[in-house]
């Protein structure tokens, strides 16, 4: 809402406030004042001229040659380029001296050889904005009525001189949607008045209801509906005091009637509408839901297809307007109008906010219906139009309206005691300075015992209970003086729960292991939503995306690291290690919301190690990665529970990649992404992992119980077994373990070797076994006893031989 | 013989003090004290001599004995030390060559702001509270006091996936979630982190997808004043001693009264400048009291329990503690902005 100081003026004594001052103050209040727009600002020296002659100039076609009286001794010669400039007129002329906006300056000058004293402006010159000229003077200059005083300075005579408060508003405070409104907040923080408009009435012979009828079909919608009809009216353009309040607000001037219907608008907040009653086609209007797939061309020329949940004025027969959003064009006020019905109604926010909605038409006046009109402002607003429409467009009011009344207007009555106010706000506030306050916002009080009794003005729709009055008493105390404490009452444990520990824990050891965590984006393209998914089902798509790139959830994290990496490869950053834990989205059957499923994933590339001087590096490789999980297993008590089975996935090398199993279930993958992958992400060698981290984090794990540290020595027993090239270490690792027995507690693999002194198709693993007995020393012949089991059960279940 | 013994003495203690090397100082050891030795030798000839000669001779031959093993060891343990010393010598390294680099990685920055908020709440009481980041229209909007047809539901266009359900705009179902799950029984003191999306296209200042924490408490007794206190101390934690807080009244619909928090600007001290726009404020936090339908529908009783809740932007905070100018390199991940935040600040 744009507030135009000296407009305001009309309502509330502004004196000993500038227009800085008082927006601190309202902003203070409550409702924040984005901007104070001085409309002078870069502006000088511009006055009204009276073009006493105008002639073509002679060197050139499109410019005239002009004798303007500007006031001064002697009329002075300006060189002027608009089509529309004319002997007679009065116009604004910037003289030699003068500086327009964009620190234009104005000197004298010779246009194709002829002197130029001073511009004559168009008012996109003086920094208005093109779309709010009225279309007559869009193109040229602005011409000003015949009773200006030549000499005056232009800028008051258009209003310039005048400063602009751009009122931010929540949706609660449409109240402040007109200048009255804005008139009783200033008032209440103030602490002054609000005076209202002044409506005189004429009597007419005529009576509105001899001219029309109204019926409301549909009174839910449109409980009230009043029609002034006004005859001999004569279309021309509004003063320009209006003019330029309206282009103050944002408006565009179009005709007396039209911008008188927006003048009330923005002094009532109440929207209204005229009709030009000879093309109404009928003597009734019936308010009604539209039919469905009815038609109405609107103003702006386009054809609209209605729905049955839109609320419509009909002349009887066909929809004229679309009720709070717009008007018909069959029924428009045109130059030739003489007679008018205004219409003042009170239409439900919803309604109107579905027709704006499907139609794609917000204008001023649906912002309004949509958050709700004060019911008790609607006759009056309607009223004040019809005078004013009598007064300025000469037309004569008749007497009465035709009305449909069907709304019961309730102020709200709300009680409230002083010790609820204070509990809530934490102040001690006294009952009279409550009282000053609902007294200074006008609402009705009174006083019983420390309990007040608020009536609350229909203006407010939206104080409707106790926590609504705490916040004007807030508000009007001022927070600044509301004190600082901390909650007593009941003490609660703070605390993470086990899951979020464990979460912490995660992170903890993948940074210790190196990795930094990446936040990625969890919406994906459709394409890259499902790659790498642990389990593979449809993306949950977005109703209306805003690009497909973004237009679904994702199932994995693993393509969004990608892009990380990419993004840093292509930036000669080759060596990486990132994490992430987030959710991904799995769609469920039957179910409205998908699952959310905590994920953590990483990706590696690059060097691991690299200590150059002293010519070491190693490149991240499949034991890097595993390694890295080994450590995340082992912070969160999971190592026994894992498993890794050799497997090929999608995207992945197909023998760098193992399934991770946790108790016998696939949790997720750890490998190597498919060298042809890499190739199109323009990726170098790249290790990837992806796991459910709400699997690991719900996995039982056993309380930590100490073991005693073993007083007795250990016997180490080194083995080095020959064995199929295709037999997996792990497999000959767990029937150790098992054969093993209570005295073996370490097995440990310290060499591999596949080379060419080995029988082909076989390969040497070597074994480290350490025995121990935590109760006495182990004699060479237990561990003998023991030992022999090994190599019978690694001979017997995987064929292994003692290397010789 | 006492002279052919102090002859001995004579060249062995020379020979011992020419020593420049471990093995030469064996070999004198060897060749003046070993069996085969000349002294030894004197010794074996003294039964020539006469049975009272005899002692004396052997006193004065240890005496010789001692004398050159002392002066052996006492060279030894020169040698012994100039040759650590050398050997130290040699062994001399560059000490200003770096170190061997230690593989580190650390948290996103906003994991950061989180963590800071969740540690300095927890302290207070507080639980974290999480929850989905698809939710229900009913959890977003209308547990929260925005039934469909509520004017604010414009001032967060949203992500749908139907026609109820949605990408949460905010964390506040979670709190709605929370309240339900106490079914009407105080005290509850929560804050919530995580994930929201609004429709927004991607810029300096909007991101489609970022992170909030909320906070929830619902308590008899609760009030402004405490609301008030409580960010104080999170704008002191987090921002430094110095910050003070502004409370400035305004509109959610899920509180009443509602407020905007402003810090103290810490560029300036609140003197004004460009990033605090010249006011010395920094908007940084929404809240308010908790709306009395948002407790009912939550099975709270709003005559006998009142709550304050307050909401923060992640990003913001980073953005304005970290002086990070652009939204998007939180979630563009390049590893040189991710390596800035691994390191303590106090
Ligand atoms: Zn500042």
């Amino acid at each position: 809402m744009f507030v135009s100081y000296k407009w305001l003026q009309d309502y509330v004594d502004l004196s000993g406030m500038t227009a800085t001052t008082l927006s601190d103050k309202i902003t203070k209040s409550g409702i924040e004042v984005e901007g104070v727009e001085k409309k002078s600002e870069g502006l000088k020296g511009v006055v009204i001229g009276h073009v006493l002659e105008r002639e073509q100039h002679p060197n050139a076609d499109k410019l005239n040659k002009c004798l303007v009286d500007v006031g001064g001794e002697s009329p002075v010669q300006i060189i002027c380029g608009a089509p529309n400039v004319d002997k007679g007129q009065k116009v604004a002329v910037a003289t030699v001296g003068a500086v327009l906006p964009g620190n234009f300056k104005i000197k004298k000058a010779k246009l194709r050889g002829e002197e130029s004293n001073g511009m004559i402006c168009s008012l996109q010159e003086l920094g208005i904005e093109s779309r709010l000229i009225a279309k007559d003077y869009a193109t040229g200059i602005f011409v000003f009525p015949n009773d200006v005083e030549v000499g005056q300075d232009a800028l008051s005579v258009l209003g310039l001189d005048d400063e602009v408060l751009e009122l931010g508003l929540t949706p609660n405070r449409s109240d402040c949607l007109s200048m009255l409104g804005v008139a009783y907040e200033v008032g209440a923080i103030l602490g002054r008045e609000v005076k209202w408009p002044e409506i005189t009435k004429e009597a007419s012979a005529e009576k509105a209801t001899d001219f029309i009828q109204v019926k409301v079909e549909a009174s839910e919608d449109n409980p009230l509906y009043v029609a002034k009809v006004i005859k001999d009216v004569k279309i021309a353009p509004s003063p320009l005091w209006m003019q330029t309040r309206l282009m103050a607000a944002g408006i565009r001037p179009h005709n007396n009637v039209v911008d008188i219907t927006n003048y009330i608008l923005l002094e009532y907040g109440q929207p209204l509408h005229a009709f030009d009653y000879d093309r109404l086609g009928s003597k009734e209007l019936v308010i009604r839901k539209a039919h469905a797939a009815e038609k109405i061309t609107t103003l702006d020329d386009v054809e609209r297809e209605l729905a049955s949940d839109h609320l419509v004025i009909t002349n009887g027969t066909e929809p004229v307007a679309i009720a709070g959003v717009m008007g018909g064009a069959n029924s428009e006020v045109q130059d030739d109008t003489t007679t008018v019905i205004i219409e003042a109604a009170y239409f439900a926010g919803t309604v109107v906010r579905k027709a704006s909605k499907d139609h794609a038409l917000r204008s001023e006046s649906s912002a309004r219906f949509e958050k709700g009109v004060d019911p008790n402002r609607v006759r009056e607003a309607g009223e004040r139009a019809a005078q004013l429409i009598s007064q300025y467009a000469g037309g004569t009011v008749l007497e009465g309206s035709v009305e449909v009344d069907t709304l019961t207007i309730e102020p709200a009555v709300i009680s409230i005691t002083l010790e609820k106010i204070n509990k809530l706000l934490g102040t001690s506030m006294t009952v009279s300075e409550v009282e000053s306050i609902f007294t200074r916002l006008q609402f009705g009080v009174s006083v019983d015992n420390e309990t007040f009794t608020v009536t609350v003005p229909t203006r407010r729709g939206d104080i409707t209970i106790e926590a609504d009055l705490v916040e004007e008493a807030a508000r009007m105390y001022g927070y600044d003086n509301i004190p600082t404490t901390l909650p007593t009452g009941t003490v609660t444990p703070g605390h993470l729960t086990d899951y979020q520990q464990k979460r912490r824990k995660a992170r903890r050891t993948l940074e210790g292991a190196g990795l930094y965590q990446a936040i990625t984006y969890s919406l994906t393209s459709k394409n890259k939503a499902t790659q790498y998914a642990l389990d593979v089902r449809e993306s949950v798509a977005l109703a209306m995306p805003m690009s497909e790139e973004r237009s679904q959830l994702r199932l994995s994290i693993v393509p969004q690291l990608l892009e990380v990496v990419k993004y840093n490869n292509a930036r000669q950053l080759d060596s990486l290690a990132l994490y992430e834990i987030g959710s991904v989205f799995l769609k469920q059957d039957g179910e409205q919301l998908p699952e959310e499923r905590e994920h953590v994933a990483g990706a590696i590339t690059g060097l691991w190690e690299s200590n150059p001087w002293q010519g070491e590096k190693k490149s991240v490789d499949f034991y890097v990665a595993k390694g890295v999980l080994e450590a995340l297993f082992d912070t969160l008590g999971l190592t026994e529970q894992i498993d890794y089975r050799q497997s090929e996935k999608e995207g992945m090398h197909p023998g760098r990649t193992a399934e991770v199993l946790l108790n016998g279930d696939v949790i997720g993958f750890v490998g190597q992404v498919h060298p042809t992958v890499q190739k199109e992400l323009d990726l170098k060698e790249t290790y990837v992992f992806e796991l459910s981290f709400k699997a690991m984090a719900e996995a039982a794990v056993a309380p930590i119980q100490y073991s005693a540290i073993p007083r007795f020595p250990s016997i180490t027993r080194d083995i080095a077994l020959v064995v199929d090239a295709t037999t997996v270490a792990g497999d000959i690792q767990k029937i150790i373990a098992e054969a093993g027995g209570k005295l073996l507690k370490e097995v440990s693999i310290f060499d591999l070797y596949e080379g060419e002194r080995m029988e082909p198709g076989k390969k040497s693993l070597a074994y480290s076994l350490k025995y121990f007995d935590p109760e006495r020393t182990l004699t060479d012949e237990d561990v003998t006893k023991a030992h022999e089991k090994v190599l019978a059960a690694v001979k017997e279940k995987a064929g292994a031989e003692l290397r010789g | 013989m006492q002279e052919r013994l102090q002859e001995l003495q004579a060249e062995a203690l020379q020979k011992v003090a020419e020593a420049s090397e471990l093995k030469e100082l064996n070999d004198i050891r060897v060749a003046y004290l070993g069996k085969k030795g000349p002294i030894t030798e004197v010794l074996r000839g003294m039964g020539k001599l006469s049975a009272e000669e005899r002692p004396k001779m052997g006193a004065l031959v240890n005496v010789v004995r001692e004398e050159i093993a002392s002066k052996i060891e006492e060279k030894q343990q020169v040698l012994e030390e100039a040759a650590v010393h050398a050997k130290l010598a040699v062994e001399k390294i560059d000490v200003t060559l770096p170190g061997r680099p230690v593989n580190k990685g650390n948290h996103h920055p906003l994991t950061r702001v989180i963590e800071e908020v969740e540690d300095l709440f927890i302290g207070m009481g507080y639980t974290v509270a999480e929850g989905p980041e698809v939710e229900t229209d009913f959890y977003n909007f209308e547990a929260l006091n925005l039934p469909k047809s509520h004017p604010a539901r414009d001032m967060q266009d949203s992500f749908y996936i139907t026609e109820e359900t949605l990408m949460r705009t905010h964390t506040s179902p979670v709190q709605a979630r929370t309240m339900e799950k106490h079914k009407g029984q105080g005290p509850v003191k929560i804050i919530c982190p995580g994930k929201v999306y609004r429709r927004d296209n991607d810029d300096a200042t909007h991101s489609h997808q970022f992170m909030q924490i909320e906070g929830l408490v619902i308590d008899e007794n609760i009030s402004m004043s405490d609301l008030k206190g409580t960010l104080e101390v999170f704008a002191k934690q987090v921002f430094g001693k110095e910050r003070e807080i502004r409370l400035r009244p305004s509109f959610f619909p899920f509180t009443e009264p509602s407020v905007e928090i402003d810090i103290s600007c810490k560029i300036c001290g609140g003197k004004g400048c460009s990033v605090c726009k010249g006011t010395g404020w920094i908007e940084v936090l929404g809240g308010g009291i908790v709306h009395p339908n948002v407790l009912e529908m939550a099975g709270f009783d709003s005559k006998k329990y009142s709550g304050f809740a307050f909401g923060i932007g992640v990003e913001r905070i980073a953005m304005l503690k970290y002086g990070v100018d652009d939204i998007r390199h939180f979630y563009t991940n390049d590893v040189r902005f991710l390596t800035q935040f691994n390191r303590h600040e106090s």
